[in-house]
């Protein structure tokens, strides 16, 4: 950098002897510092708290550099943060206690704990607690290894050093863990460190107590942001670090607002006022500045950082909530179940109630005990009343519990599918998909309305500066093929070249008239005017290295992209802004280096909507310099002297703004000597002032902001981004309702409107603009009064068109956020429903975010349609959180958006695939997958209670009861995980090509209670064959239990996976592997579960040949084979110690279960194959012959679209334009 | 710090968010799997697949329905109910006290007239009616452990309430399953000379090698007030006491068959067969019938329509729908993937 350049103005006494960050660094009069400091750090509070006196009750006291003192009522956290959950000892109790606040679970629970009680002990203890204990163990393993990483990302984050000053007044700065850093400590931080809690900035290596702070951890915004210290503390710091001054702050609670703050700094007897622009927080990293030295206010959990990570939201999906329902459904059909048994039981009891002694297989009476008392026998009242529990014990599977566990793995599944995506990759960002909200993919399958953003949503937010009107004159031939060439502005330094990191096509004509012309009246105005765009800002120019150790470009950062556009195109036009701070400006212009004192800014705010800047040009005269948007500016300009240049403007502005520019009206003002003297003593009074300094500061600001002169107006383009038209076309074919939500203009955003395709030359216009509820009232009511008179219309014509064809011609609203002021929240709210619903498209501007959100809710509250929101910036947010399903955009404005979204991804046009694609999918498989299991799940229970109306309605059941433990954890699950996973009814591109079949999500015609009904119905039949056809075939044989119920088991096990086979749309290897592979488990298990206790010792059939491999493989690979495991052939074995372990544990199993071996008996004989075969195919009938009918004689468009899929070849030719042309012909028929 | 705010974010979130570093590229890798373009198989239901599959099923299932009423007619079947005749009319009214009355001589003569030729080996089965051996009371009744080594002989848990004997030493075998051990014998006699009935091999050899140890001897078995029904004589390990295997194979339904033995040699068609049986078990407590049953046995079991009609039903039903979705099919096709079906284009003002 060119050093000693220029002189230094004066010799501020340097208060910190460290190196100031730049070398070349130009310092003003002390006093100067003082007044622009001081007001600059005034930023105006972006969230509203006004700055009033904090109640002692509501502050926190912290005394600098004395950590002791520091608020002794409150016990205040360490700076340890804990991210993780659990800790060894509390997991087990708390991870239990979350899991069990899903009232499922508490269901299974109760019932596992019925079943302990002896009089009901239905299961085995092991076998009741089985399915639960699975279910809590594979969530718990799943929490315990997220928190472990947690606790390890904490240790890392706990263990890391700041620089903490020594305690004693000695003011050594000593390296201290952040774990241990307390409030009030006084920490300093060095460039690129991270900041260990927030802190209020003391000093900092700038004179002017500048820092910069880089936030991407926090908000996700990259850009550097300006921090300020006091100047009396920075003044002070070795007073302060050595002990030597009492510095006390009263600071408010902790809280999450990490746009607000507020203090009061008590030094020397005097009480400063602290804001946001005071403050560092955690998680951010210091940038561009040598040093900072902050006290610690809030740490560890307190700090805003930790009390903003709340988690992902947990929303509900729609599917999920209607499966509540169908529950509801099942537990009546359980309850009926249950009842039935038991009343059964109470009249065949009361029928027999004097034979119950010497019945053999009732026996009422224990003789052993002598005193001949009842054995487990209470009364026929009570027997009944634990028969209905034990009913309830042995129906439990009737409600899913499997199911919970089924949903997430394969919302899991869906998951990973749509990361890895590569359609939903955006290069540009480097972006992937992301799902931060687990449980609502289903949803996204089902959207009707979307709401959607506009700037960086369906614009790429990248701003580009396009046109300038300079007095009236319009200049927008900047259409040079090669521009780039001869404009390249260089700015030489020393011997090195500087230019700006972006490059802006400039107009010829215009840099010729700046250039040439210099000193005419047209190029005085249009060097203000790129004075204007370069000065009046806030953006901070970075100079950046390349490659090439001559080059080096500015970058500059800003929070504004429409001003870094702006500064950018100043440069282009040889305005180059090279330095920035906050005492003075150094602009390049036209390779004249110049120095310009700053002496006032005012920030934008968006009651004022414009922002000014008051500078001292080299030539002494002190100039306001102020842009803003057009309705805010021309109120403030001096109309008397440039009419017909105002009037110019304006046409130039309604052409920019019609073709979808942003525009910016910049104006200026020389202020005279007492001008300048009125609104410098205002200024210097408000920015002092304690209380309501924002407020003040707002009234000076208006009153300077008066009588300007025009200089012109800017038109800056924010591009659409790529692929937007089409992806609202396809949404709107799908029969989503696209309303855009925009904080610009109305002229911009229906000119955006139109080329993004929302709008097109045929629609009706609607526009409700005003600014009184009376107003709002009429104009919505003759509003709807139209749209009913179009209405009768179209249905005229369709009546004389016999009712074919759509007919209604499309309507607009466009309505503006003055009048959702008066609107939302109040009784209109119904008539702008009412009006909003008939309309086909519906375009709000100048809405704020809380309006956003209440858009949102109108449509959310009054309809059962899902709702969509879209947006990338932190104006979207509350509209996302309060729409059914949140998209954040990754893009320019930061990450807030993404924080507060269910899903994430790159661009706009990604929402096609993403609904069409991955919610059609997610939502045709969750729902399948639910109804599956409602149904595995009823066949199995209804076969049991077939048979236990055979039992003299006792619930003997003949499955065994590991078998009915393992059904639908075992025996069933995998299949419905994978086809929930990877079926596919449709492929991507039919998806793609018929937006319309998005449809079948939006009319819930894949779960419905008439689907619940039929395939219950379906589940009955079912049971029936299974049961009764073994019945009926093995009636007075001699048959005994547990051969039945294997039959029986392997029957549903066999009928319920050739259901799901006969439903599954797309067969690959993964399907048939888990499908085939699930009925051979479960014949393997039922083998296994019947000869578990005689494992050893004795083989003399083919399936006991194969145990004994099986077993001896177990053996030899848990003890490895050195153990060499030898049995001897025949009679008792001779086995090795390990060998007899296992036979224990068997033998163990053996006093529990007494069913052996039975299978291989009844499987020997061909009745057992041909009851399979019969169950199936008398099972299969009635489900087969309907699913051909309806799909050859009421095909669905699902179907239509798979034939076409399948036989699409010979048809091509009639099928290609169909779906598209249709849909726009008869609209066109009807203009 | 990335690492540290990833974590803060949410354990739900920790899917795609960017650990990786900014620099590489987080392009998914493409593959047919992630991309789930997995080759696959779509079939779908066309009227040609429809149409062969029940034919198909038609045809396999009417020549088994045929093949299985054939079997089941072979088998010849000769049941006798006689709990009722075997009581002297005296007692008619008093059945229950006929039956505990141990005095009472309980022979009763049956005579049996052979329908068919009946080839061996006969099965000797004995049917109860109404008899639940599936109660819950009743199955559970029982200690596996104890039956299978003797050295668990006072394992009786489970057994309630046939557990100890009064004096507290263990009952072998426990349990109510044991104790109501049926008690009728038949002996079978044809035109005078006696027919053998082979009791060997009665039960399944499973259950005498490894549920019922060939060391475990019957220990104070129906020495309680109530007698269940047969003593069993406690010089014979329970490995050979197979009537009690049988009996303790419980039965799935409460209408049940036990196999008693086996006779050995052919019958012939009109041949009297004379049973001298003792009618000791009480059924008449609950109504229970008891039945004598004689049976041959074919490929298919025994004596049963069921299996045949079913599958006689079945398949016409499968030919019946066939014709049906044929004749429909002509009269009314469709062509298959004609987008013109599709609901928008056939109605195009909405759904």
């Amino acid at each position: 950098m060119a050093h000693g350049e220029r002189p230094a103005l004066s010799d501020l006494p340097r208060p910190i002897s460290d190196p100031p960050l730049r070398p070349d660094l130009i310092s003003l009069s002390a006093s100067a510092v003082a007044s622009t400091s001081g007001s600059r750090a005034e930023e105006p509070d972006r969230l509203g708290a006004s700055h009033k006196e904090l109640p002692d009750a509501d502050a926190r006291l912290v005394f600098v550099g004395d950590p002791g003192r520091t608020d002794p009522r409150l016990s205040l956290p360490g700076n340890a943060v804990r991210t993780a959950k659990y800790s060894p000892l509390t997991f087990l109790p708390r991870n239990l206690f979350e899991q069990f606040r899903r009232l499922a679970y508490v269901y299974f629970l109760v019932i596992a704990v019925l079943n302990q009680l002896p009089q009901l002990a239905v299961f085995g203890r092991g076998a009741s607690l089985l399915p639960l204990a699975f279910v809590l163990l594979v969530t718990a393993v799943k929490d315990a290894y997220e928190d472990w990483r947690r606790h390890r990302s904490d240790r890392a984050e706990n263990g890391r050093t700041a620089a903490v000053l020594e305690p004693g007044g000695s003011g050594e700065f000593r390296p201290l863990r952040w774990k241990d850093v307390r409030v009030g400590e006084v920490i300093k931080v060095l460039a690129d460190e991270s900041i260990p809690c927030d802190m209020v900035l003391l000093a900092t290596s700038d004179l002017t107590g500048v820092a910069y702070v880089q936030t991407i951890n926090l908000d996700g915004e990259s850009n550097l942001k300006t921090r300020y210290a006091k100047q009396e503390t920075m003044f002070r710091l070795p007073d302060i670090t050595g002990g030597r001054a009492a510095v006390v702050l009263r600071c408010e609670r902790p809280n999450r607002n990490i746009y607000g703050f507020n203090a009061n700094l008590e030094i020397d007897g005097k009480s400063l006022s602290l804001g946001p622009s005071n403050i560092i927080l955690r998680g951010c990293e210091l940038k561009n500045t040598v040093w900072a030295v902050g006290v610690a206010v809030y740490t560890g959990n307190d700090t805003k950082v930790m009390l903003n990570s709340s988690g992902a939201s947990s929303k509900r999906s729609r599917l999920e909530t209607h499966m509540n329902r169908e529950t509801l459904f099942l537990s009546a059909i359980l309850v009926m179940l249950c009842s039935a048994v038991s009343v059964c039981s109470g009249i065949w009891l009361t029928n027999h109630e004097d034979e119950l002694e010497l019945m053999q297989f009732f026996r009422k009476r224990d003789y052993s005990a002598g005193n001949d008392k009842n054995y487990n026998y209470y009364g026929i009242a009570m027997q009944v009343f634990f028969i209905f529990l034990m009913a309830v014990i042995v129906f439990q599977i009737m409600i899913p519990i499997s199911l919970y566990i089924s949903m997430e793995l394969v919302r899991l599944g869906q998951a990973y599918f749509m990361i890895r995506d590569t359609n939903l990759y955006d290069e540009s960002s480097n972006s992937r998909f992301q799902c931060r909200a687990l449980n609502i993919n289903e949803d996204l399958g089902q959207i009707k309305y979307v709401f959607s953003d506009k700037t960086g949503t369906l614009t790429e937010n990248k701003m580009e500066f396009r046109f300038a009107s300079i007095r009236g004159v319009d200049y927008s031939e900047g259409k040079d093929p090669s521009p780039y060439n001869s404009n390249i502005y260089h700015v030489v330094v020393g011997d090195q070249f500087w230019r700006p990191k972006m490059l802006v096509k400039a107009d010829p004509e215009l840099v010729r008239l700046l250039k040439s012309e210099g000193e005419t009246e047209e190029g005085k105005h249009a060097r203000d005017f790129f004075l204007a765009l370069a000065a009046c800002n806030t953006i901070v120019p970075l100079i950046v290295g390349t490659p090439d150790p001559k080059q080096k470009l500015i970058n500059y950062q800003g929070e504004s992209p429409d001003e870094q556009a702006l500064v950018y195109a100043a440069a282009a036009y040889g305005f180059v802004l090279i330095e920035r701070t906050s005492g003075y400006l150094v602009i390049d212009v036209l390779g004249d280096r110049q120095r310009f004192n700053v002496l006032g800014l005012h920030e934008f705010d968006s009651d004022r909507k414009r922002m000014s800047v008051i500078i001292v040009c080299p030539n002494n005269t002190v100039r306001l310099f102020v842009k803003g948007a057009d309705s805010s500016m021309f109120g403030v300009l001096e109309k008397s002297i440039d009419l017909d240049v105002i009037r110019a403007t304006e046409t130039n502005l309604h052409s920019y703004s019609s073709m979808g520019l942003r525009t910016l009206v910049i104006g200026m003002r020389e202020l005279n000597a007492n001008d300048f003297k009125e609104w410098h003593s205002a200024y210097e009074k408000a920015s002092t002032a304690l209380y309501g300094r924002a407020s003040l500061l707002r009234a000076v600001a208006t009153s300077v902001e008066d009588h300007l002169q025009i200089l012109g107006a800017s038109a800056i383009e924010d591009k659409l981004q790529q692929g937007v038209p089409e992806a609202i076309e396809s949404l709107r074919q799908a029969g989503m309702k696209v309303w855009v939500l925009t904080g610009d203009k109305q002229e911009t955003a229906i000119s955006i409107g139109y080329s993004c395709k929302l709008l097109t030359s045929e629609m009706t216009h609607i526009v409700v603009n005003n600014n009184s509820k009376e107003s709002c009232r009429k104009s919505l009511e003759d509003a709807i009064a139209i749209s009913s008179k179009f209405a009768t219309i179209s249905s005229r014509v369709q009546n004389s068109r016999t009712g074919n064809g759509s007919a209604k011609p499309p309507l607009a609203l466009i309505i503006d956020g003055t009048s959702l002021v008066h609107i939302l929240e109040t009784e209109l709210e119904e008539e702008l429903f009412r009006l909003a619903t008939v309309c086909d498209v519906v375009l709000c501007c100048r809405v704020a975010p809380l309006q956003k959100a209440g858009i949102v809710a109108l449509i959310k509250n009054r309809t059962e349609d899902m709702t969509l929101a879209i947006g990338d910036g932190a104006n979207d947010v509350s509209m996302i959180q309060m729409a059914d399903v949140g998209v954040g955009i990754s893009g320019q404005e930061g990450r807030q958006a993404v924080m507060a979204s269910d899903f994430a991804m790159g661009q706009f046009r990604f929402l096609v695939p993403l609904l069409f694609v991955h919610g059609h999918w997610s939502y045709q498989r969750m729902a399948y997958m639910i109804l599956y299991n409602f149904y595995r799940n009823a066949v199995f229970v209804f076969v049991m209670f077939w048979y236990v109306l055979y039992t003299g309605y006792t619930l003997t059941t003949a499955i065994t009861e590991w078998s009915s433990v393992l059904y639908s954890v075992l025996y069933t699950a995998l299949p419905t995980i994978v086809v929930g996973i990877l079926d596919k009814d449709l492929s991507r591109m039919t998806l793609l090509k018929y937006p319309k079949l998005y449809g079948t999500g939006q009319r819930e015609e894949r779960y419905n209670l008439k689907f619940f009904i039929l395939i219950m119905m379906d589940a009955i039949w079912q049971s029936l064959a299974v049961f009764f056809i073994p019945y009926l075939a093995y009636r007075d044989t001699t048959i005994d239990g547990s051969s039945l119920g294997d039959l029986w088991t392997l029957a549903v096990v066999i009928l319920v996976n050739i259901h799901l086979a006969m439903d599954v749309f797309c067969w690959n290897l993964i399907t048939h592997l888990s499908i085939w592979g699930s009925i051979v488990a479960t014949a393997l298990c039922v083998i296994v579960i019947n000869s578990m206790w005689f494992l050893p010792g004795y083989w003399y059939s083919s399936f006991t040949c194969l145990h004994y491999y099986v077993l001896f493989l177990l053996i030899s690979l848990s003890f490895g084979p050195s153990q060499g495991v030898r049995c001897e052939k025949k009679n008792t074995p001779k086995c090795l110690y390990v060998y007899m372990l296992i036979h224990k544990i068997f033998v163990k199993f053996a006093d529990t279960t007494f069913y052996i071996r039975a299978i291989y008996h009844i499987m020997g004989t061909p009745l057992f194959w041909l009851c399979l075969l019969g169950i199936f195919a008398a099972g299969m009938i009635p489900y087969f012959a309907t699913k051909a009918l309806t799909e050859y004689f009421m095909p669905s468009d699902i179907q239509i679209s798979r034939e076409l899929e399948n036989f699409g070849n010979c048809n091509e030719s009639s099928n290609t334009e169909i779906p598209m042309s249709t849909f726009s012909q008869t609209q066109r028929f009807i203009q | 710090m990335n690492d540290y705010h990833g974590s803060a974010a949410g354990p739900s979130s920790g899917s795609g968010d960017g650990s990786a570093p900014r620099r590489n590229s987080k392009r998914p890798k493409y593959s047919k799997f992630t991309q789930q373009e997995l080759p696959a198989c779509k079939p779908i239901l066309t009227p040609r697949w429809v149409i062969s599959v029940l034919t198909l099923v038609g045809v396999v299932f009417v020549p088994i329905g045929v093949a299985s009423l054939m079997a089941s007619n072979n088998v010849v079947e000769i049941v006798d109910r006689y709990d009722a005749k075997c009581i002297p009319g005296n007692m008619s009214s008093d059945k229950v006290g006929y039956i505990q009355d141990d005095t009472i001589d309980k022979s009763c003569i049956r005579t049996l007239t052979v329908p068919k030729d009946m080839d061996q080996p006969i099965y000797v089965y004995y049917q109860l009616d109404n008899f639940y051996q599936n109660h819950r009371r009743y199955v559970k009744s029982r200690n596996d452990a104890q039956l299978r080594d003797s050295e668990q002989a006072d394992k009786t848990s489970g057994c309630d309430p046939e557990k100890n004997a009064r004096d507290g030493s263990p009952i072998v075998p426990c349990g109510l399953i044991a104790w109501s051990l049926f008690n009728d014998t038949y002996s079978f006699a044809l035109s005078g000379k006696i027919l053998t009935v082979n009791k060997k091999d009665i039960s399944w050899k499973s259950d005498r090698d490894h549920k019922f140890g060939k060391d475990v001897f019957p220990r104070n078995f129906q020495n309680g007030t109530l007698k269940g029904g047969a003593t069993l004589n406690p010089n014979i390990p329970l490995s050979d006491q197979e009537d009690l295997i049988v009996w303790m194979r419980t039965a799935a339904l409460p209408t049940f068959r036990k196999l008693y033995g086996r006779i050995e040699q052919d019958l012939k068609a009109n041949d009297t067969i004379t049973v001298t049986l003792k009618n000791n078990y009480n059924t008449y407590s609950f109504n229970g019938k008891k039945k004598l049953v004689l049976s041959t046995s074919s490929w298919l079991g025994g004596k049963n329509d069921f299996i045949g009609i079913a599958y006689l039903t079945v398949g016409g039903l499968c030919f019946f729908l066939a014709t049906a979705f044929t004749v429909v099919y002509l009269v009314k096709p469709r062509k298959l993937g004609d987008p013109s079906y599709l609901s928008w284009n056939r109605n195009p003002s909405g759904h």
